[in-house]
């Protein structure tokens, strides 16, 4: 059984523009020890979806089953041991984290909250998780402003780890640290996957960051995943336009001065077309796909697509 | 190589609490598409915004040269400075919401620059902003051109501020992150149109960016910055095939975007160990700190930039030696 096991989980918003469809239907599932990568562009409902796996956002309808509970119907105050077990590392570690409060308070709060062990006892964990994020232990004394992203996020991981969770859930880890330490903050997010045996669901917009991370890869446009494979298949094989259009983008130095791959603009959650959601963008839509929502289907072995002619590199000759 | 366009040489910016950059320089030939990569504090802005003479009050222009089509800018009295800016150096920034006024239509915003720099009317120049909007791309400019900038997507806002800045043909466009804010498949987009504006309008690109992907697809040339001084600059192929720095060999090797094979489960990323805030107080290489390859002369002064063969410029005087023993050992 997956730890966790999502079935057509929705997340709508009013707004004064009309219904907010932020997460329009998904369905995913995560076994245990595996890293699950989510990727998408802005817009596309990928951290309002983490964000109600972890019930920091209410679902409008669909199940949220994790380890046999149904998450989306726990009444809100009864969500304590859930959120024991279920984490999450944010994008920015600059507003995550309270400015008034010393690195040791921010990591003793988790431990005290849940009411694990005395005063001496949590003073031990946090003790052994700065360390074992790679910070020194004079740092427990400090604010977060003397530390840089990096450091910054490597707090974020020690809070995010100190309840010992099963799941975490990253949403866009790296995006906010320049290069030269996301490699750092990857690394150690990879070492303590295999040291506390944790499940992820890895949410980024960087394909080449989730190429790396993930064991298997959903590609998430409009609400919805369009596509879901394992990583090698996913990469070699994409079945969805969509995921032709997002590697095709990744800048490469093997494709010098190429024109751009895909034309138009996302779509907004408020309005999103007709029949499959991508077909305005799309260079192989017919007539069928301005029609019908295609559903998530397999096409290869381990392999979805969401894509009335998936697999297909152009455009098919009309009934 | 094409004649110089622009010629940055040996600039220092100076704040009461610090040197950002120091004794740095390169050039920009016409036409030429040319990266300055580096990493935040890197001071890649602050360089571009010298040449713009719009470095906050703070800051002070402790020496050197910034040599634009036979002037020095920095020697420019300030009126003469203002023809400059907007008309022959234009510039677009990462973050186009913040740039643009939220309370003008985005044609009025483009209209004053017309208006300004090429004296037209408020009728011609409105006509010519719905020209401008259509030339980079947006769909139904006649009635983009009434838009306020919060109804724009950030693609869209990007492209208005490209109208705006190459609505009087500059000679040169600084984009300082153009498309860091924006989603793959919308930079790929706005890159490709700056490409093509280069070439349609004869004008050099100064492309300020963090990522190496887009240097290797877009630039010339390339100029690699630490702590505000030069550290490699080549042509942009030879500089990712074969990077002599060791900041650029650590760049590339903890990059996952360059190569398909990495996979967590092989093994982990190569890093770069501490940060750029170790470069603060060194008297020698900014980069010693971080470098595993360091020898004890590192750490006396910082190594100018320099050419060690034709086209290709490095600030590592260990890896110069090495680069001379291997050639004289293949013979030549």
């Amino acid at each position: 059984m997956p730890l966790l096991s999502v079935a057509d989980l929705h997340t709508h918003f009013q707004t004064p523009r009309g219904l907010l469809r932020a997460v329009d239907g998904v369905s995913l599932a995560i076994e245990e020890g595996e890293s699950v990568g989510l990727v998408g562009e802005s817009g596309c409902g990928k951290s309002t979806l983490g964000k109600t796996i972890l019930r920091l956002v209410n679902p409008t309808s669909g199940s949220v089953a994790f380890d046999g509970d149904d998450i989306a119907k726990v009444p809100s105050d009864a969500l304590g041991p859930y959120r024991r077990r279920a984490q999450m590392i944010f994008q920015d570690p600059f507003s995550s984290l309270n400015p008034r409060h010393t690195i040791e308070r921010i990591l003793t709060a988790p431990l005290y909250v849940h009411g694990i062990g005395d005063r001496a006892e949590r003073k031990r964990r946090v003790r052994e998780m700065i360390e074992r994020v790679g910070l020194p232990l004079s740092s427990l004394s400090r604010y977060p402003h003397e530390f840089s992203g990096g450091q910054r996020q490597r707090i974020g991981i020690a809070r995010a780890l100190i309840l010992g969770p099963d799941l975490v859930i990253c949403d866009e880890p790296v995006s906010a640290l320049d290069l030269s330490i996301q490699a750092q903050i990857l690394n150690l997010l990879v070492e303590m996957k295999r040291d506390f045996n944790l499940s992820y669901l890895f949410i980024s917009h960087d394909l080449s960051v989730i190429r790396y991370f993930a064991d298997r890869v959903l590609v998430m446009y409009l609400g919805r995943v369009v596509e879901e494979g394992t990583g090698a298949d996913l990469w070699a094989r994409p079945l969805h336009p969509y995921t032709r259009a997002l590697i095709a983008a990744i800048p490469d130095p093997a494709r010098r001065r190429q024109a751009a791959p895909i034309g138009g603009d996302i779509a907004s959650p408020e309005d999103i077309p007709r029949g499959c959601r991508f077909h305005p963008r799309c260079a192989i839509a017919t007539s069928i796909c301005a029609k019908v929502d295609p559903m998530l289907e397999a096409h290869a072995p381990g392999q979805r697509a969401a894509c009335h002619h998936a697999g297909q590199l152009t455009r098919p000759p009309e009934a | 190589m094409t004649a110089k366009l622009l010629d940055v040489s040996s600039l220092t910016i100076a704040f009461p609490r610090g040197t950002p950059v120091a004794d740095f320089g390169f050039a920009i030939g016409e036409g030429e598409t040319v990266a300055v990569v580096g990493e935040s504090g890197s001071g890649k802005s602050l360089t571009a915004l010298a040449i713009m003479r719009l470095l906050p009050r703070t800051a002070r222009i402790a020496s050197g040269s910034i040599g634009f089509r036979g002037r020095d800018l920095l020697a420019l009295p300030e009126p003469d400075m203002r023809k400059v800016r907007g008309r022959e150096i234009a510039m677009i920034f990462q973050e186009p919401m913040t740039s643009l006024n939220p309370v003008l239509t985005v044609g009025k915003q483009i209209a004053e620059v017309l208006r300004l720099h090429e004296g037209l009317s408020a009728e011609a120049a409105r006509k010519r902003s719905i020209e401008l909007l259509d030339l980079v791309r947006v769909a139904d400019p006649h009635l983009r051109v009434d838009d306020f900038p919060h109804r724009l997507s950030g693609g869209m806002r990007q492209r208005v501020m490209i109208a705006m800045a190459v609505a009087c043909r500059p000679k040169l466009l600084i984009a300082d992150e153009p498309t860091t804010a924006l989603d793959v498949t919308i930079q790929a987009q706005v890159l490709d149109l700056l490409d093509r504006l280069r070439r349609e309008l004869g004008m050099a690109l100064m492309l300020i960016t963090h990522d190496l992907g887009i240097v290797g697809q877009w630039a010339d040339r390339v100029v690699v910055l630490y702590a505000g001084r030069g550290a490699e600059e080549a042509d942009a192929g030879p500089l990712l095939e074969d990077p002599l720095h060791p900041y650029t060999k650590g760049l590339l090797a903890a990059s996952p975007r360059l190569d398909a094979r990495l996979h967590y489960t092989a093994g982990a990323l190569r890093e770069i160990p501490g940060s750029i805030a170790t470069a603060q107080r060194e008297p020698g290489c900014p980069f010693v700190p971080r470098c595993a390859m360091a020898l004890p002369s590192c750490r006396i002064s910082p190594p100018p930039l320099e050419e060690i063969r034709p086209r290709r410029l490095l600030a590592c005087p260990p890896t110069a030696a090495q680069e001379q023993a291997n050639a004289s050992a293949v013979g030549r």
